[in-house]
């Protein structure tokens, strides 16, 4: 390490250690004053860490993202472990290790389905022996071919007949905007979210939209002539559609942002009320 | 005869003032009183057996009161009750007693508003005393054979209707409604299980605005539920499943006998290879991310086509690969796809176990540890094809940053826009199932692309033909793509 890396551990840690002596001494009328003042101090530290990524790689950054990591790993290791096999599995097929795990154990209801599972899983595991990792390909295609079977029904009926029922919309005006003739169109003209020039828009935007957009989905032909046009049109929709999409989202993130600000000057530094 | 006079007209007038004073507090008392009249019940109640599910669920049907929305029009709601033998009570208290102890390691003595205090200390006693001493793990097992047996003695204790039961409120729906479902657990550990072939009786109230004002309805019973094994509802669905395939197995045997299938060229997938031979010639390593879905989304799937074309690439120019994963079974499947496609480019010893490994299932935790790599081993391509979510653009605006050439593709359609800002190549939602085949040319995935494209032919003809049968009132043809439950 060079020294210029020691002063600005030494300096970091100094802060550290003074942000902990405050926050304590702030909080003293908190139970447990120390101990609180130390997690806020760590919290704050840790998301300084993450945001000093925006202005290259760093060994703070470096120490966030690897206890991050190992944290959130060990964490859904023993979410796991607890929650499915020793919440679910083990008091329906062994009492003496229901005993062991100290949880409830529920004679009477084991079924032979729960050894499927049980099963499944070793043989994922076979992949560590070095003779039987070919085993391991079983479950994984039972996992893959099981659920693309399920989806295919589940897509087939939200991506396919939903959305062409979704479709048949009255580009002439329905019961409450009904078509009278153009004179009448015109003269009542307004842009109002009842009117009939914005309902007759709406269903003929979404007959266009869709259609275009079925269009440049299409492989089987070359995007040219008029099917060309059709996927112009097809893709300038698209671009519509995500730019509305990327400002709302990028709104979501901003008030993610305000999150953490907000923690830092209001629960940290104390800065705003 | 005058002082008498006088006497009689005084107690004449007393009377008479008493008796007005009486009537004018009657009248007083009936305009501040408001009295409700019982409303008349509800006709045609019937309770059936929910069709085309599973069963454990009733289907409930009536006609409104004559009294609700016209006649006396003081029908406020519906309160529909069901007949439940008193056991099934008994064993929800001990249900909740157990609970609170087991949870809260407290005193057992906290109650519920299901039954009368007395009730609840009879069962404390009865069931909790002997096991006073007991741990939570013999309470609970203890609570577990009770369950069993008040499961098997279901059947037998509602065919004892009337006896040794009484209503339970299970709904209060609003005036003007005209039905509801009372659909029960499926397996026997939910509180609210309802075991099939089991009978069951029901009654509506309707409720006036003084819920003691009510009027029965006739008891509908005994009915029992029963599960289906087609749902007719979903006949539609069956119908375009036979379509698909059949039209899928027609071009998977067309492909497969050479036929030529034209596929036009997608942007994306023609910079994959020109990416893969600039990482090469920067002796720089290629990173291909496979987003957070699982190993049985469809965009995952379609991204394991891709990484084994990828992969087999990356083998024969002897460039470096490295493939963080999300997921452990999209790792393991991973290592697969990446081992065999060494395999199939003559070069098994080239492969590295470590080129596929799994990171963490935190998201992002996991979008750390992929920036960090991004920052330190400085890939000279970076693919990302899968399933992403809030992730796509810090990894996208990180690959930029890093200066690497992306090549991205997703059916999100949320994260789409990220990718189309960040990345130099997007691949934008079924682009990314059309580039597997592409790449793969396998008769199987070309026939499948094959069957979509004149899948997307039938969507516009019915949409055209729908649209109007739309405008012209033909609802028998749009009534075709009604899909229920």
């Amino acid at each position: 390490m060079k020294r210029s890396s020691y002063i600005v551990l030494g300096v970091v840690s100094a802060i550290f250690v003074l942000s902990w002596v405050m926050k304590s001494m702030s909080l003293s009328e908190v139970d447990d004053s120390i101990m609180q003042g130390f997690l806020l101090t760590v919290s704050a530290f840790l998301t300084l860490s993450i945001f000093s990524f925006l202005y290259k790689d760093n060994p703070f950054y470096k120490f966030a993202e690897h206890l991050f990591v190992g944290v959130s790993a060990a964490f859904w290791m023993c979410q796991g472990f607890w929650s499915t096999l020793v919440g679910n599995l083990i008091p329906r097929v062994s009492e003496s290790l229901s005993g062991f795990f100290m949880v409830p154990y529920q004679p009477g209801s084991f079924n032979f389905h729960y050894w499927i599972p049980v099963i499944l899983g070793l043989l994922l595991l076979m992949r560590l022996a070095p003779k039987g990792g070919w085993l391991s390909r079983w479950p994984l295609a039972f996992i893959v071919g099981t659920t693309a079977g399920l989806n295919f029904i589940k897509y087939l009926r939200s991506d396919f007949i939903d959305q062409v029922s979704s479709t048949f919309v009255p580009l002439l005006g329905d019961e409450t905007n009904k078509w009278t003739g153009v004179g009448d169109f015109f003269s009542n003209l307004s842009l109002s979210a009842d009117s009939q020039f914005v309902a007759l828009l709406a269903n003929w935007v979404i007959f266009v939209g869709v259609f275009s957009g079925l269009v440049y989905f299409f492989f089987s032909k070359e995007h040219k002539g008029v099917f060309g046009v059709g996927s112009r049109v097809g893709i300038w929709i698209l671009m519509i559609t995500f730019g509305a999409s990327f400002g709302y989202t990028v709104m979501g993130r901003i008030s993610l942002l305000v999150g953490r600000l907000t923690f830092l000057f209001r629960d940290w530094l104390g800065l705003i009320s | 005869m005058k002082y008498m006079l006088r006497v009689l007209f005084s107690l004449v007038l007393f009377a008479t003032t008493a008796v007005l004073a009486q009537t004018d507090v009657v009248e007083s008392d009936s305009t501040t009183v408001v009295t409700e009249q019982t409303p008349a019940p509800v006709s045609m109640f019937e309770a059936k057996d929910k069709d085309n599910d599973h069963g454990h669920a009733f289907v409930l049907n009536w006609e409104l009161s004559a009294d609700d929305g016209a006649g006396l029009d003081n029908v406020l709601t519906y309160e529909v009750f069901r007949w439940t033998p008193n056991i099934s009570d008994s064993i929800g208290i001990i249900d909740t007693l157990l609970n609170v102890a087991i949870v809260d390691n407290g005193p057992l003595n906290q109650t519920t508003a299901t039954d009368a205090e007395q009730r609840i200390d009879s069962l404390m006693t009865a069931f909790l005393g002997p096991l006073a001493n007991a741990s939570a793990q013999e309470k609970g097992a203890r609570l577990h054979e009770l369950r069993a047996a008040y499961v098997e003695r279901l059947a037998e204790v509602h065919s004892a209707y009337p006896a040794n039961g009484y209503w339970r409120k299970i709904k209060v729906v609003p005036f003007g409604t005209t039905s509801c479902e009372d659909v029960g657990g499926k397996e026997p550990e939910n509180s609210g299980y309802i075991p099939d072939f089991t009978d069951y009786y029901y009654r509506v109230d309707a409720v006036t605005a003084d819920t003691l004002v009510r009027a029965e309805s006739k008891i509908a019973g005994p009915v029992q539920s029963s599960g289906q094994w087609f749902n007719t509802g979903r006949v539609p669905v069956l119908c375009f499943v036979i379509i698909f395939t059949i039209l899928t197995l027609y071009f998977v045997q067309a492909a497969k006998k050479g036929t030529d299938l034209y596929v036009r060229p997608l942007g994306g997938i023609e910079a994959v290879d020109d990416a893969i031979g600039r990482a090469t010639e920067m002796g720089k390593p290629i990173l291909y991310v496979l987003g957070l879905g699982s190993a049985a989304d469809v965009a995952t799937i379609a991204s394991f086509t891709i990484l084994g074309r990828v992969a087999k690439k990356v083998a024969e120019y002897q460039t470096e690969l490295i493939v963080p994963t999300y997921d452990p079974i999209v790792m393991s499947v991973a290592q697969e796809v990446v081992k065999s496609a060494y395999y199939d480019a003559g070069r098994p010893d080239s492969y590295n176990e470590d080129t596929v490994f799994f990171v963490t299932q935190s998201q992002f935790a996991y979008v750390a540890a992929v920036n960090g790599i991004m920052l330190r081993d400085l890939p000279a391509t970076n693919i990302y094809m899968g399933k992403f979510y809030a992730e796509s653009l810090i990894l996208a605006e990180t690959g930029a940053l890093a200066g690497s050439i992306q090549i991205s593709g997703t059916d999100e359609i949320a994260q789409i826009p990220f990718f189309i800002v960040a990345c130099d190549y997007t691949l934008i939602g079924e682009e990314l199932y059309a580039a597997s085949a592409y790449l793969g040319r396998e008769p199987v995935l070309l026939g499948s692309l094959k069957a979509q494209d004149y899948a997307k032919a039938a969507i516009i003809i019915l949409a055209i033909i729908g649209l109007i049968a739309g405008n012209l009132d033909w609802t028998g043809f749009t009534g075709l793509f009604e899909v229920t439950n």
